[in-house]
């Protein structure tokens, strides 16, 4: 009996060991890879549609594929305020704007993939096929992407490009229409890549259009080496790229789309980066993690219908604007998590200016205003509050409920609709039924006319994006003059005018600027964030 | 042994015909056009859809239509996936592999800890050991999975590190598929890294398969106890006990190997269980086995991954139950005279 227990001891103590032994395989196995790879696994929220940025606007893909696969012409630069030479070296837009001509580097290589082995480098008939693609209806392969590019439709690319020429095999020439200082900011934007035009003829040949958008070829600092939907996407970087080439050994999108999932993968050290994090707490509480934001381009705001009383006169637009207080709206409804919008345009952008200051949260000062409006006893006010949640307002119902409790403070009885779903809600305020409305704007570029112009120039209230049906033809004035420039110094001045005018008129009232945020190793070192549009993994390196 | 191997695979065809005539019979019952519920086929165009109700049959009679669909399973094609417009086939070559590791590794675990234990308690009936180890399997047995998954995710992986939380292998490591074994096909390819990614991928199945283990683990311990109990308790140990053998040598010579069959016996009984308990394991840990898909294709109501799902996956319990019955009749030479299967 004895020798029995010494037996099975014995066994236990063998079956103790292999579990330990299992344990130290554990303890090891983050750091062998840590220290022995240079790779990066990014644990991302989606899946991506496509591999050409071209033909969807979905962060996920713009994230996945744009700075990753793919160079523009023209690019940002690190702040985000100027533009920078990509694939083309220099660029010159004439006087009267109606040219932009492009200078092509001369040692850009196409990526290598296992359907395609390219037998030349980038020249102009690349960068004519990327955007005759978008041009011309009866290209093939417009049809193949079925007359979709996003982004080129809702900035009107079609109506202002006149015609795309070839110069000489490294000079291209954009002929426009009418002078759009814009043009520059669309050709950097992230939806702007360019594409191997030998990758498509052949594709071409074999009758496979729809590959060029989902096997994609390009010129960027990685190339795709393995998808596989809903789990995971591959890069390896790109062993000709023109520029710095990334130190990497590999990019992975570890698709993981459950917030929670993701947290779970940093904390135990599987995820080298996550999007999107939840519990910003936990991951500042551990020292190994670091959390960043990054103000995003777009504003939350409060829009007066200008077009119905009272609120058509800017003295109750004002008072409404100083008794609502606006740090409680940043605390509850954002968490703290957004920048105070003091002016329309966030503080990234080229036009801002700091000398606006948003108006200081005070009764007596809201009391003033409505006196001189002759309404010291106050009104009625429906507000709309959106149904949905978005970046630029994560919670309009609760924001309406701080700022009516903010207006009984001035008399003001504020009745919230909130009854309708998100389609009808717009359709009626684009109609101009409400009287005021809680919205919001994101923008594509960082142009800041794509704030301007859609939210308040006159135009817009015709195509439904200016929702405070405010017009004011000198401001209206000031924008086209600003499109007139490429200088950008020269826009700055107008700009500036244009927000003071806003301040003084207020047809909208900025609340916030919300910022994305991203949970990241500490080994992980440089900028994986952009203000606006997709995230850039070229000058990311593990230490 | 001749009529027993007829007998159970007799068995096993019949269960298969059932089980393709359950799935042929969900197509009827899902919501929507039973043509498209079978072949997945959501896009399809007018040329295509008079095809596929060709291929299918559709005109005929309902038996001539199950055949059609029979055929077309012979023949891997199961349709394709509603939601990602994939064949069902590959979707399942994918996924059922890493299921099988799992359930398979999760099932050796059980084994190993649950048989031991449960012999020790017999020895030790009505002792302190005892209790302790009914104790511990009532314990067991009494924990939910996807509580004990959280659980052990939070200890093991968060607070400790020592493991991962997710997934079958990490990302950064590339295997050639060639049996779909994981385990198996690092250790048949030739990468320089062969031996981490090995690591790597014990590393990761140690949590899942422990959480899948513990319940089956808890009634092997049960079985192995009440089968050891039975043994001792019986005229042949009576007999050599008689014949002056030490108890140790009795649990060895006869003890240990006539408790192991009726507890084999069992094994396949608890394996459908053991899968079920997968299913829910693999959601929890992301793990890329045929539960988590097949419990994704119910969420996102994707048909004839459904259909394609449950046939695979029953078809999988019920040849791992076959192949118990025959180590059974191989061990236990009685089981082979026993005209009817279980």
């Amino acid at each position: 009996m004895v020798n029995l227990l010494a037996k099975i001891q014995c066994f236990m103590r063998m079956q103790f060991t292999v579990v330990i032994a299992l344990l130290l395989y554990g303890c090891n196995y983050s750091e062998e890879i840590s220290s022995n790879n240079k790779s990066i696994v990014y644990c991302s929220e989606g899946v991506p549609e496509s591999f050409n940025p071209q033909t969807v606007t979905s962060g996920v893909t713009i994230d996945v594929t744009s700075n990753q696969l793919y160079n523009r012409l023209i690019t940002y630069d690190k702040d985000e305020s100027i533009i920078i030479p990509a694939l083309a070296k220099s660029w010159h837009v004439t006087e009267d704007g109606k040219k932009v001509t492009f200078y092509l580097r001369q040692d850009v290589h196409f990526h290598q993939t296992k359907d395609f082995t390219p037998s030349r480098k980038l020249n102009v008939d690349d960068v004519i096929f990327s955007f005759q693609r978008i041009l011309d209806v009866n290209h093939p392969y417009y049809i193949s992407a079925g007359g979709k590019f996003p982004f080129f439709q809702s900035v009107e690319f079609g109506d202002l490009i006149d015609h795309v020429e070839k110069i000489n095999d490294y000079t291209v020439r954009f002929n426009l229409k009418r002078a759009d200082s814009t043009i520059l900011a669309n050709l950097a934007s992230d939806f702007a890549v360019i594409l191997s035009k030998e990758y498509a003829d052949n594709l071409a040949a074999n009758n496979l259009h729809n590959n060029l958008d989902m096997n994609p070829v390009g010129t960027g600092p990685f190339k795709l080496m393995s998808y596989r939907p809903s789990a995971y996407i591959k890069y390896v970087p790109h062993e000709n790229y023109w520029g710095e080439k990334s130190t990497l050994a590999q990019l992975i999108f570890d698709i993981t789309p459950s917030s929670y999932t993701r947290l779970t993968k940093l904390l135990a050290k599987e995820c080298d980066v996550i999007s999107y994090p939840i519990a910003h707490e936990k991951i500042n509480d551990r020292p190994d993690l670091e959390l960043e934001g990054k103000t995003s381009f777009n504003v939350g705001y409060l829009g007066f219908n200008t077009q119905k009383p009272p609120l058509d006169n800017k003295n109750v637009r004002k008072a409404i604007a100083h008794a609502i207080n606006k740090q409680a709206i940043l605390e509850t409804v954002y968490f703290s998590q957004a920048d105070d919008a003091s002016t329309i345009l966030p503080k990234p952008s080229w036009a801002h200016d700091s000398s606006i200051q948003p108006p200081e949260y005070s009764i007596e000062k809201a009391k003033a205003l409505l006196a001189e409006a002759g309404l010291s006893n106050g009104f009625k006010m429906d507000l709309w509050a959106m149904p949905v949640q978005r970046p630029y307002n994560p919670d309009a119902r609760t924001m309406a409920k701080l700022i009516q409790s903010n207006l009984a403070k001035v008399n003001i009885d504020v009745n919230i609709v909130r009854d309708y779903e998100w389609s009808k809600f717009l359709s009626l305020i684009a109609e101009g039924q409400h009287q005021s409305v809680l919205l919001g704007w994101s923008a594509d570029h960082p142009d800041p006319d794509n704030f301007f112009t859609p939210l308040l120039s006159c135009t817009s209230i015709l195509t439904g994006s200016n929702r405070t049906f405010w017009c004011n033809e000198t401001f209206d004035s000031l924008l086209a003059q600003a499109l007139l420039t490429a200088d950008i110094k020269e826009r700055k001045v107008i700009y500036k005018k244009a927000l003071q005018i806003l301040a003084d008129e207020m047809p909208l009232m900025p609340i916030a600027h919300s910022k994305r945020y991203q949970a990241r190793k500490k080994i992980v070192k440089g900028e994986i964030l952009n203000a606006f549009g997709g995230i850039d993994f070229s000058n990311v390196s593990k230490d | 042994m001749l009529i027993f191997s007829l007998r159970r695979l007799s068995l096993f065809l019949f269960t298969i015909v059932l089980l393709t005539i359950l799935s042929f019979s969900l197509s009827f019952l899902f919501p929507g056009d039973q043509l498209i519920n079978l072949s997945g086929q959501v896009n399809a165009t007018e040329e295509q859809l008079a095809l596929l109700s060709e291929s299918y049959r559709q005109g005929d009679s309902i038996i001539s239509q199950y055949f059609a669909y029979l055929s077309h399973i012979m023949n891997a094609d199961m349709g394709v996936s509603m939601s990602s417009q994939f064949p069902v086939w590959d979707e399942v070559i994918i996924h059922l592999p890493p299921t099988i590791e799992l359930t398979f590794v999760a099932l050796v675990m059980a084994m190993a800890v649950g048989i031991p234990l449960g012999f020790v308690a017999a020895i030790h009936h009505r002792t302190k050991i005892d209790n302790a180890v009914l104790t511990l399997s009532m314990l067991g047995y009494s924990i939910p999975v996807f509580w004990l998954g959280l659980l052990v995710i939070l200890v093991f992986s968060i607070e400790l590190g020592w493991f991962p939380s997710s997934g079958q292998i990490s990302l950064l490591f590339e295997v050639e598929p060639v049996t779909g074994l994981l385990l198996i096909d690092i250790l048949l390819s030739d990468s320089a890294f062969k031996w981490e990614a090995f690591q790597n991928a014990l590393a990761h199945i140690i949590l899942p398969a422990c959480v899948v283990a513990l319940a089956p683990a808890t009634i092997f311990i049960r079985l192995a106890r009440t089968s050891m109990m039975q043994v001792l308790d019986s005229h042949y140990i009576t007999a050599a006990s008689a014949k002056g053998l030490s108890l140790r040598q009795i649990i060895y010579r006869h003890g240990i190997r006539n408790a192991m069959v009726n507890v084999i016996r069992d094994v396949g009984l608890q394996f459908a269980n053991l899968v079920t308990l997968a299913m829910v394991t693999e959601m929890i840990f992301s793990w890329p086995g045929i539960g988590r898909w097949l419990i994704e294709s119910i969420y996102q109501r994707d048909y004839t991954a459904i259909q394609g799902g449950l046939l695979v996956l029953s078809s999988y319990i019920f040849i791992v139950h076959i192949l118990t019955d025959f180590i059974y009749a191989w061990l236990n030479p009685m089981a082979r005279g026993k005209k009817y299967g279980t």
